[in-house]
């Protein structure tokens, strides 16, 4: 018994490197196509690429302004996992992040004369629950309505972004632009005891940085060590199994949303709460404030192969990525938006990668493995194993098999 | 309250409401032709921003709209031929491809407008073009009848693809592909080749999507469709993949649009509370996607579904 699960453990090791030399793969064949437009363009990418890198991690302030832009991507990335592994496709990020953004702003304006030692926690935690309803809403629709989630998260998505609009340009403005007349839509400088604290001296990592860290590592413990998130996972292996074993189906999807959700909201308040200005802005659109966090956290966690702790990594690296564009922006005029385009350059490459996947799992002799999870699954293999770079089934740390383990379970 | 209904029900806000249209409509329809075979393409909005970046640039380069339309469904076309071998080659997840070609899209309609245009610049508009008599009936005339020929075309799709899904070989091909692909192939259709025809004219009308829009607004900026794309796709649910039924809702949608720049112009919506008109589409849809979720028959059954033979 002991042995043959070392032997899994190792075969998924095995399998998790195929798969992480497969995401790397696609990062630098982005890479390679992005130099060639730079070129293209009229610019050195040798010497963009450069500043890239000496820009995202060259050094102490560096690497804390790329952990601190990896922040929201983590938060994002995490809830992508949770929702994901439940077969829940999460696109509304931005919204969640807007939502958990006002409502831990409202809190601060509200009370923002309680002492940091509870005004960070509660605003940290409006945060999450801004989110939730703002995850929880589609969760609800998709489980019991049926509504596709995707097209509903998008859309709630433009519902949040006109709402973040109004309530900065009307009840929330700072009441010394409406004394002034300059009328810019941003709140007043929020509460100083809802400040996210420096943990690094003369750097930009803060508190939520570490706050994110520890959400990834809870959604881990949560879907691998607890039986709601094995019932998460399961739902999203075999929902008709799932429901077969008397899992309620419906609620776990539902659930799963809404942690999604939540994690996004978090990231909100924590981007609020971590800012410099230390007030909610808006631009109009989303990405002033979310810096595109809904939709780059996603392209974080595909990276990491669905899975929270390797997300982190991953996290890291890409929100390297976005502050490295800016290094490079300087020096040779290349806009950010170029590595937005690669992002999605990279999200294709990955998951059009999962055929070639496939046969490099296969070949490393876990065939018998997955052709018995396949079975199960139906024809259609669900998401979570696909973009994964291992069955999540075989993983180390979730070494339970949901359909083997479902007979055993009363 | 009379002022927002004056200004709502005139012939010139139904005018607008129909030429508004006009985007929504194309990229719709070509993605409910995409949809009927079975493939979800959620990069409709990254097609439509490249298309109206490019088509726009041609514009400005060659001063002929008739260029810039072109250049439009040309760029859907070739990243047509991308997501087709995305999906159909590569069998990739449709729900998450089809958001990198929308990131895609989004950044580098963004980066090559930064480089090669800079501050923006408008070019010219649609030319009106008035149907003969047609246009002379009061009321429906103004209505229906004078627009730019874009208008009609994306009209006379709808029966063109109602009649090519409905009455042609090509089109019972797509019906079979899109609800069982196990069936058509073993009847010798190809399945990848008849996905990937309909992933091509579906990209190719979104291109064209896009540059009726950068052409009727006459400029380009950063995220120029603010989410179109997606609202197009939503329409396909609303309009239970029926040519007819979409164009029922991209007409409520252009009506809803011009409305609400209507009330805007007139000044009846001001400030703050505008956000909430243009949160209208937005809510309208989520409504309409539950009503629609409960008539999931129509849905096409191997949606999103990819094709492995002998599974």
């Amino acid at each position: 018994m002991l042995a043959g699960r070392r032997a899994r453990s190792r075969r998924a090791t095995l399998a998790r490197l195929g798969g992480i030399s497969v995401g790397g793969s696609a990062v630098i064949l982005a890479l390679l196509i992005g130099a060639a437009m730079i070129l293209g363009l009229g610019a050195n990418p040798l010497e963009g690429y450069g500043e890239l890198l000496k820009g995202a991690f060259g050094g102490t302030e560096e690497l804390a302004e790329s952990a601190a832009k990896a922040m929201p991507l983590l938060f994002v990335g995490t809830g992508i996992c949770v929702a994901f592994r439940a077969k829940v496709i999460n696109i509304g990020g931005e919204g969640q992040i807007i939502a958990g953004g006002l409502l831990s702003t409202m809190t601060a304006l509200a009370v923002p004369d309680l002492p940091a030692i509870i005004l960070i926690p509660l605003v940290l935690f409006m945060g999450l629950v801004g989110g939730a309803i703002w995850g929880g809403i589609p969760g609800a629709l998709k489980a019991y309505l049926g509504v596709n989630e995707i097209l509903s998260t998008i859309m709630l998505n433009l519902v949040a972004v006109q709402l973040f609009n109004y309530l900065l340009r009307a009840p929330l403005m700072d009441p010394k632009q409406i004394e002034l007349g300059t009328r810019i839509p941003q709140t007043r400088r929020l509460s100083e005891n809802a400040d996210l604290p420096i943990l690094i001296e003369g750097t930009r990592f803060h508190l939520g940085v570490v706050v994110a860290l520890i959400a990834a590592a809870v959604a881990w413990f949560f879907l691998w060590r607890t039986t709601t998130g094995y019932r998460v996972r399961a739902v999203g292996a075999s929902a008709p199994a799932a429901r077969y074993a008397g899992m309620p189906v419906k609620r776990m999807t539902m659930l799963a949303l809404t942690i999604s959700g939540a994690l996004g909201g978090l990231a909100g308040a924590c981007l609020v709460f971590g800012s410099e200005t230390h007030r909610l802005q808006t631009e109009g659109f989303a990405t002033g404030f979310t810096g595109s966090a809904g939709f780059n956290g996603i392209v974080a966690a595909l990276f990491g192969g669905l899975h929270p702790l390797f997300t982190i990594p991953s996290s890291f690296l890409f929100g390297g990525l976005l502050v490295g564009a800016n290094a490079m922006q300087r020096v040779i005029q290349i806009p950010v938006d170029l590595v937005i385009g690669l992002n999605g350059l990279i999200v294709v490459f990955v998951v059009s990668s999962n055929t070639l996947r496939e046969r490099l799992s296969r070949y490393m002799s876990i065939a018998g493995e997955a052709a018995e999870h396949e079975e199960v699954g139906g024809h259609q293999a669900p998401v979570v194993d696909e973009a994964g770079p291992s069955e999540p089934t075989d993983a180390p740390d979730g070494g339970d098999d949901p359909v083997r383990t479902l007979e055993s379970e009363p | 309250m009379t002022d927002f209904l004056t200004v709502t029900f005139t012939v010139a806000t139904f005018a607008s409401g129909v030429r508004l249209a006009t985007p929504y409509l194309l990229a719709a329809l070509g993605e409910t032709l995409g949809q009927r075979s079975g493939v979800l393409n959620l990069g409709v909005d990254g097609v439509m921003l490249l298309g109206a970046f490019f088509s726009y640039w041609a514009v400005l380069q060659t001063d002929s709209i008739a260029v810039g339309l072109l250049v439009g469904i040309g760029v859907g076309l070739v990243l047509g031929v991308v997501y087709a071998t995305v999906t159909v080659v590569f069998r990739a997840e449709q729900g998450i491809s089809g958001i990198g070609i929308f990131l895609f899209g989004l950044g580098m309609s963004a980066l090559l407008f930064e480089e090669w245009v800079g501050t923006p610049r408008p070019i010219s508009s649609f030319d009106k073009l008035a149907i003969p008599l047609l246009s002379d009936i009061p009321k429906i005339g103004d209505m229906f009848f004078n627009h730019n020929l874009l208008v009609y075309v994306s009209m006379l799709l709808v029966p063109g693809l109602t009649l090519l899904v409905n009455r042609t070989t090509f089109g019972l091909n797509v019906r079979a592909v899109g609800e069982t692909p196990e069936a058509a192939d073993s009847l010798g259709v190809s399945v990848a080749w008849t996905r990937a025809i309909c992933i091509l004219i579906g990209n190719g009308l979104a291109g064209l999507a896009g540059a009726a829009l950068a052409i009727e607004i006459g400029i380009f900026q950063h995220n120029l469709t603010n989410q179109i794309g997606f609202i197009a796709i939503a329409l396909v649910y609303f309009g239970a993949w029926r040519p007819t039924g979409v164009v029922a809702g991209s007409l409520l949608y252009g009506l809803v649009t011009s409305t609400v720049n209507q009330w805007k112009t007139a000044g009846l919506v001001t400030g703050a509370a505008s956000s909430f008109t243009t949160m209208a589409p937005a809510l309208l849809t989520i409504v309409a996607l539950v009503v629609i979720a409960r008539r999931t028959a129509a849905q096409p059954a191997a949606l999103t579904l990819p094709f492995v033979r002998g599974h």
